[in-house]
């Protein structure tokens, strides 16, 4: 793939390990992490600590009864300004295996059709006692918004086609748990990128954990930037070391991960599609397309699936797919990112366990000058105002 | 700092032997036994019985591993906790669970783990086996099995150290104040 794209060996662009919070050397990853709004601020030890945290959560998820009772008293308000089944189910089931209550909120029905503003029903729903918001809209930013005028710790559930965080953490995660690994994984995304938070999301997620992301799709779905890319090599102003190429067939060669994306119907905006038909003979993953991907490939998809269009029914649901460890995954992620920000983001270390345990504390639990450190961590974490990255 | 040795190597491989015999005798036998330690120290410990048993009864007795930070209540505003590994090797229904850990202090944490295993089944009975019981129960809760009863004041602390985890056998009692 390297070779074909005719410009090897990108460089990974070097992201900074955020320092430790009170200078003590030692920096525990989600500690003071309010908000997850885009994987652009994460660090790989974050990630990696997401991880783990889901890889417990999916044990509790293949108990009979699966729920534990960690968040239980704490509410998670789910609100959603776009319509979405899997995402808001995956959240709402995700709060309630860690025994959390959970509030659906559509912006019809609501005191959204009245003209309140997304601020204030925010503020409403703090006032109610609200403990986390996850938030889906339209608009891209929407959630930075919210982070910046709220103390709650909010979840982006996808903001317009800017960012889809959770949806990153659990394809990298299931690219982990197939391959053991991200870093050296080789992932192609294919299809609209110009419109898809997933593939953004993703090639933050994906790069940070090293993974050889390409990016692949019709010129008319590709942004300005990206085609600058796929003519003249380097990474140019992408902000991701990356690869673009617009032939599938030669982006596809040797690929250990295909990730069509979804063909956004909804968001076309008049001609930049000549047809579907064209779309899925030219970009559709199927039978065909696969077997020039590694002998391993496994084939990813956000969902929903337009079967026949950018996937086909064959593809979708034949052995090389893990859609649905996708989905249970989604729930396992998201479990995680949950007891995150609430069980740990909150910590000051006032208290000692070890004492019961009997175990070594590590330097990081005890950090008396926390509450000082507090603006530090804040900037550390501060929010960016959305913009669009291509 | 003021670190006092109250159990030296030899001390824990003969509690442990102890504790061992001690579990056979009440349970007459190992039938339905599973051995639960609870992280961290609790699991190599765990892991010393089960081959204690072995040794002079001839039988394996399952042994898991249980991480009930899920279940605490003090997980707000605490500092943060690492998820570990659960691991039962049996269905508990019906079984005689020994949960294991290396010190017994508030009860707390065996409060989480008694809930953790509920979770997980309906055991016949669940006891409880200690290298160290320290006092200052905050909760009705009682070892079965103790290695050492160990008075202390409530601001020491009292350290077991593993092998197999801290490259040495031995249970220290220091005064955090002095830490």
């Amino acid at each position: 793939m390297t070779e074909a794209n005719g410009h090897p060996g990108i460089a990974r662009a070097e992201r900074q390990a955020a320092p430790s919070p009170v200078g003590t050397g030692f920096f525990e990853p989600w500690i003071g992490r309010r908000q997850v709004l885009d994987l652009d601020d994460f660090t790989q030890a974050e990630i990696e600590r997401a991880f783990e945290t889901a890889d417990h959560m999916k044990e509790i998820l293949a108990r009979p009864i699966p729920r534990v009772p960690t968040l239980r008293g704490r509410t998670v308000v789910n609100l959603f300004y776009e319509p979405s089944t899997r995402t808001r189910v995956s959240f709402e089931l995700a709060a309630k295996s860690l025994g959390a209550d959970v509030v659906n909120v559509t912006a019809s029905g609501s005191s959204v059709e009245k003209g309140e503003t997304l601020l204030d029903t925010v503020r409403t729903l703090r006032a109610l006692g609200t403990d986390l918001l996850v938030i889906r809209h339209k608009d891209a930013g929407a959630p930075y918004a919210v982070a910046r005028h709220t103390d709650l710790p909010v979840v982006n559930a996808g903001d317009g086609a800017h960012a889809h965080p959770t949806q990153a953490l659990l394809d990298a995660y299931t690219i982990r748990e197939r391959f053991g690994r991200v870093e050296g994984v080789r992932v192609l995304i294919v299809g609209d990128i110009a419109h898809s938070r997933v593939a953004r999301s993703n090639a933050w997620g994906l790069t940070t954990l090293g993974a050889e992301v390409t990016f692949c799709g019709p010129p008319t779905l590709m942004p300005a930037t990206a085609l600058a890319v796929s003519r003249r090599g380097g990474s140019g102003q992408l902000p991701w070391p990356i690869h673009v190429e617009l032939d599938l067939e030669r982006a596809i060669e040797g690929v250990d991960v295909v990730m069509p994306l979804r063909v956004q119907i909804e968001r076309q905006d008049g001609n930049r599609l000549a047809s579907l038909r064209e779309y899925a003979r030219d970009y559709g993953i199927n039978r065909a397309r696969i077997a020039l991907a590694a002998p391993h490939a496994i084939v990813m998809h956000p969902g929903p699936m337009n079967e026949g269009i950018e996937i086909d029914p064959d593809v979708a649901h034949g052995d090389r797919s893990v859609v649905e460890d996708q989905v249970t995954n989604g729930v396992a992620a998201r479990m995680a990112v949950l007891y995150l920000l609430l069980a740990a983001g909150e910590s000051t270390g006032t208290r000692d366990h070890g004492a019961e345990t009997g175990e070594a504390e590590g330097p990081g639990h005890h950090r008396p000058g926390a509450a000082s450190d507090a603006p530090s961590i804040l900037d550390r974490r501060s929010v960016t105002p959305a913009r669009e990255r291509l | 700092m003021a670190a006092r040795v109250i159990l030296a190597a030899e001390d824990i491989r003969r509690a442990i032997a102890r504790i061992a015999h001690e579990i056979v005798e009440q349970n007459s036998g190992v039938d339905g036994l599973v051995l639960v330690g609870l992280r961290t120290r609790g699991v190599p410990i765990a892991q010393r019985l089960q081959r204690a048993i072995e040794t002079f009864e001839g039988a394996a007795v399952p042994c898991g591993e249980l991480d009930a930070t899920l279940y605490r209540d003090d997980l707000f505003g605490g500092p943060m906790h690492e998820l570990r590994r659960t691991m039962l090797p049996t269905d508990v229904t019906g079984a005689k669970v020994v949960l294991v850990d290396d010190v017994l202090f508030t009860g707390r944490t065996v409060r989480a783990a008694l809930d953790a295993v509920i979770d997980h089944g309906r055991p016949s009975a669940i006891e409880l086996a200690v290298l160290i019981d320290r006092g200052h129960r905050e909760l009705p809760i009682r070892a079965n099995y103790v290695g050492k009863n160990v008075p202390t004041a409530k601001d020491e602390t009292v350290r077991v150290h593993i092998v197999e985890i801290d490259g040495c056998d031995e249970v220290v009692i220091a005064n955090r104040a002095n830490e």
